[in-house]
């Protein structure tokens, strides 16, 4: 783990993987050094801020390389399903890219186990990575300036829902009728970092 | 009769603040609140309010409001033209109108009122936040914004003897970001130096004008997480440094923060403004 600075009330610490991006994220969630206020991960990094009035960067960096990573996500996370029409624009392309046809694309995203990384991009964003999804599928060369809300998408090594209409350059494989962000429901977000994501494919 | 503060005019923009959403990041949802969290306080304790109480957030003044019920309103932040007493408790009677003009300097205007602006909360807060389009509308004419009940005691003061913004050159002590090594010690002289606000700046962030940074590293950045205070330096290479509303993650290499005290001054600039960013 490499500590790198962020101002006066954060540090980012930079690791290897996702894999221990997630050990020291879930770590920090269980059992948070005084003075956090928030922790932010990333696909290799984790942001952790603190309220300067209560604790130094200092001690920071110190709870930071003491802190041991926790594993075993998948064995513990919440649940979400995630019902699926996989009817999406892109759904051939996609499938194509990684040398499938739609039908085997669907069989895998839905059979695979997939988790929150992290989330970004937009309120409730969540970019799902599942630990054996075999390959990586690049982004439209042109961004949709519109994506309805709710369609799942891939990108890179990411599965992710739109929460709500946005632009977007990610492949558009199906739509789901669940409000992943929805401010009336408490979480109003259920793509939290940590939940395990299991799609169920819903004929249309 | 409930007291409310009515909008008559907003101004080229009027937002409702208070200290924000912290604790949220990691669902994708950033702090938000007062640009200016130290203008924002005073003008709070000035009418006796907590603190982080919500407020209106006025850019570049021209806001009229009325007045429903007797309030207790004082402003802080960049001092407005016309008669209103600025950073000094006053009464503002019902159907009474208050009428800011044009900061004389400075950008960002708080008003505070008495028992605080008691609008809907959206994920436990009243700030606006205008790159996630979260929170309470950006105020419009015709909007009622009903205050609160009165919490506190008054603090026994008639006016606050605080500095006003600046309008010449405002100087701005930056630390390395954790991209810094993205850039060569040319580039980093270049940082710190002069730059000019540009016109393009918003809650989100504070465009720089200059010539462009280049960066040595180049590829793409996995996105990471940053705060209110990063120096981002988009592919023009020209820095942003983020205020408020700044994204939660970004795929841009931050070369530098801002300390976290300075960036309320920030917040203060106006567009053509000289910014010096200096090491201590």
């Amino acid at each position: 783990m490499r500590l790198l600075p962020s101002g006066t009330t954060a540090l980012l610490a930079e690791l290897d993987d996702l894999g221990q991006v997630q050990g020291l994220y879930d770590a920090l969630c269980e059992d948070p050094p005084a003075g956090v206020v928030d922790v932010v991960p990333a696909a290799r990094t984790v942001l952790v801020v603190v309220d300067p009035g209560v604790t130094s960067l200092g001690a920071l960096a110190q709870a930071l390389r003491s802190t041991a990573p926790r594993s075993g996500r998948l064995e513990h996370g919440e649940l979400v399903e995630v019902p699926v029409v996989y009817d999406g624009e892109d759904l051939a392309d996609a499938a194509g890219l990684l040398g499938w046809d739609a039908a085997e694309l669907v069989r895998r995203h839905t059979s695979a186990q997939w988790s929150v990384a992290f989330c970004g991009f937009a309120p409730g964003f969540g970019y799902l990575a599942c630990p054996d999804w075999p390959a990586e599928v690049p982004r439209r060369s042109s961004p949709r300036t519109k994506v309805p809300p709710g369609s799942v998408a891939l990108a890179g090594a990411f599965s992710g829902v739109y929460p709500r209409e946005s632009p977007g350059g990610w492949q558009l494989v199906g739509r789901t009728p669940l409000a992943v962000f929805d401010l009336s429901r408490e979480p109003a977000a259920l793509l939290r970092p940590g939940v395990r994501v299991r799609f169920v494919e819903q004929r249309r | 009769m409930t007291r409310a503060l009515e909008v008559v005019s907003p101004g080229p923009l009027t937002t409702v603040q208070d200290a924000g959403r912290p604790g949220l990041a990691a669902l994708g949802i950033g702090r938000s609140g007062a640009c200016d969290r130290r203008a924002h306080a005073l003008a709070n304790r000035l009418v006796g309010n907590p603190p982080g109480a919500a407020v209106l957030e006025v850019t570049f003044g021209a806001l009229e409001v009325r007045a429903r019920g007797d309030l207790l309103v004082a402003t802080a932040g960049a001092r407005c033209a016309g008669p209103w007493p600025h950073a000094a408790p006053s009464r503002l009677r019902d159907g009474e109108l208050l009428r800011l003009g044009p900061p004389v300097t400075g950008v960002r205007t708080y008003v505070a009122v008495r028992g605080g602006l008691d609008v809907e909360p959206v994920l436990g807060s009243r700030s606006t936040d205008v790159l996630a389009a979260l929170g309470p509308p950006v105020a419009a004419a015709g909007d009622v914004l009903p205050v609160g009940p009165v919490t506190g005691p008054l603090p026994g003061v008639d006016v606050a003897p605080v500095a006003e913004p600046p309008d010449g050159d405002v100087a701005l002590t930056v630390l390395p970001g954790p991209r810094r090594d993205w850039f060569d010690d040319a580039a980093w002289a270049q940082l710190t130096s002069r730059w000019t606000v540009s016109s393009t700046s918003n809650r989100v962030g504070l465009r720089l004008d200059g010539p462009p940074l280049t960066r040595t590293t180049q590829g793409e950045l996995a996105s990471e997480g940053m705060v209110r205070g990063a120096v981002q330096v988009p592919p023009s290479g020209l820095p942003v440094l983020l205020l408020a509303d700044s994204p939660v993650t970004g795929g841009y290499p931050v070369i530098a923060y801002v300390v976290d005290g300075d960036v309320d001054r920030a917040a203060q600039l106006r567009p053509g403004q000289g910014v010096r960013l200096g090491t201590t």
